[in-house]
């Protein structure tokens, strides 16, 4: 089982879940199993083509992955998918 | 830069150094290149304020501090540079002094203004390093389009809650290659809302600390040359788990400012770039019927027949309340049958912006039209009518 790192921003939509288990063997098909788990993850996270937000960034390992550029990429059960929000701390002010 | 022929050192200076000194990588040509240097540090919040005072302490020679905001209660669990009898102060006032009684061989200059599109490039060229401890988007985007465009290093730390990222950007290695700035990770803002604020989501108040000394460390080891800076590579920190690691930036073909089509030539809104909308369209936004605590008072000492409502979670609760029924914003409309409708209801929060929220949603989807919003809420019923509730 292939593990999605779930960010405190999007665990709101996870039910406060930290993490996703998917038997998934592909990034793209883990994405699809993770949003139709959690569907308000969905606008979060992907655009209306599929894209990820141009605010968030996937990682396996050290290297950033996209569905639509990896999405065949294979997953294997040791694999740690991150997805990296940006995060500020504050409030809308300058 | 002063140029490092120039630099001497006091005796005491070199007292108040020699741990340093005694590095073999560090020495004296280190402890010269901190006193010539010159940072600015944006906001003196709990990024800030641990980072301001390892640079002082350090010897960095010329700190800048730009922050318009005073100290509150609610910052002291982080923001280790103030104490409770500087509640109500000027921070960058404060940060002065307390630097500068750590170490008075340095010298600090305070910009006691908000950072803008108008005054960034002015006040950040004057400086060889920028470390960005602020709170929010905008100024984010700000300080890394003017770095850019004013070629500075950028040291970048930002918190949520339990989590702590950090970066280096726009940094030219020794080569002259220069390293991806901010838009190269993030090309846009989230949404507004979706990242909420320290005021609505908390944040371990020791994470900043954690992530504004690793901050400093790498301002110290830009300016000293020691070391590989964090440029090209995102350090992730999640003090719950204890987890840690570094992941790649690159650079984006599509980058506005650095890419292959630069489309931003100068500063631009970042309200507007950041789905912020300004303080007219919020004004219009947030027109909703108002009551001022002053005349809240009146109306319940008058024992005029006001049911209160309070739109907060139930954490908040715990910290301070004055009353009401709680129901929180987003279990508002699905309760809307507690909310009376023959009688004025007043709806509050902290500071009434989610008990305006509230009223705008009861009002679009169930017709309210006798809601009023606490204005100021809790914090203004503090500060106007009871000071034994705590300001949070």
């Amino acid at each position: 089982m292939a593990t999605l790192v779930i960010p405190t921003p999007l665990r709101k939509y996870t039910n406060q879940n930290r993490t996703f288990e998917t038997s998934k063997s592909t990034l793209s098909d883990a994405i699809d199993d993770f949003v139709n788990e959690y569907p308000d993850v969905q606008e979060n996270l992907l655009d209306e083509d599929g894209n990820v937000r141009s605010y968030i960034k996937l990682y396996i390992g050290n290297d950033e992955v996209n569905p639509q550029n990896n999405g065949g990429i294979s997953l294997d059960e040791n694999t740690e998918v991150s997805i990296v929000p940006a995060i500020a701390g504050g409030t809308p002010k300058i | 830069m002063s140029s490092l022929e120039e630099i001497e050192f006091s005796s005491k200076e070199l007292g108040h150094y020699s741990r340093h000194l005694s590095i073999p990588e560090f020495g004296m040509e280190g402890q010269k290149k901190l006193k010539a240097a010159k940072v600015l540090a944006v906001g003196t919040g709990g990024l800030g304020a641990p980072m301001l005072q390892y640079l002082a302490a350090a010897g960095v020679g010329t700190i800048g501090i730009v922050d318009f905001d005073t100290v509150e209660a609610s910052n002291l669990h982080r923001q280790v540079l103030f104490g409770a009898s500087d509640v109500g102060r000027s921070k960058v006032e404060v940060a002065k002094e307390r630097l500068l009684a750590n170490n008075p061989y340095i010298d600090i200059e305070i910009h006691n203004v908000r950072l803008t599109s108008e005054n960034a490039l002015d006040i950040i060229k004057e400086y060889d390093v920028v470390a960005d401890g602020t709170d929010n988007f905008p100024t984010r985007y700000l300080i890394n389009d003017a770095c850019v465009m004013l070629n500075k290093p950028n040291v970048h730390g930002s918190i949520f809650q339990f989590e702590g990222q950090l970066s280096v950007f726009n940094y030219k290695d020794e080569e002259g290659v220069l390293g991806p700035n901010y838009r190269d990770l993030f090309p846009e803002p989230p949404p507004p809302g979706l990242v909420p604020s320290c005021a609505e989501a908390g944040v371990l108040g020791v994470l900043p600390g954690i992530i504004g000394s690793l901050q400093a460390s790498e301002v110290i080891k830009i300016i000293t040359g020691i070391g590989q800076p964090l440029a090209g590579e995102l350090f992730l920190f999640d003090a719950q788990d204890f987890s840690t690691r570094k992941v790649k930036v690159t650079k984006n073909t599509d980058n506005p400012l650095r890419g292959e089509n630069p489309e931003i030539t100068e500063l631009i809104d970042y309200q507007e770039f950041c789905g912020i909308p300004s303080a007219e369209e919020e004004k219009e936004e947030s027109e909703v019927p108002e009551v001022s605590v002053k005349e809240y008072k009146s109306w319940v000492e008058s024992d005029e027949d006001v049911q209160l409502i309070d739109v907060r979670e139930p954490h908040e609760v715990e910290i301070a309340e004055i009353g009401g029924t709680l129901i929180p914003l987003k279990e508002v409309t699905e309760n809307a049958e507690q909310i009376s409708r023959d009688k004025k209801v007043v709806v509050h929060c902290r500071s009434g912006q989610r008990s305006a929220d509230a009223i705008k949603k009861l009002q679009e989807e169930y017709g309210f039209d006798n809601l009023y919003n606490l204005k100021g809420g809790i914090l203004a019923w503090s500060e106007e009518i009871d000071d034994s509730i705590p300001q949070y």
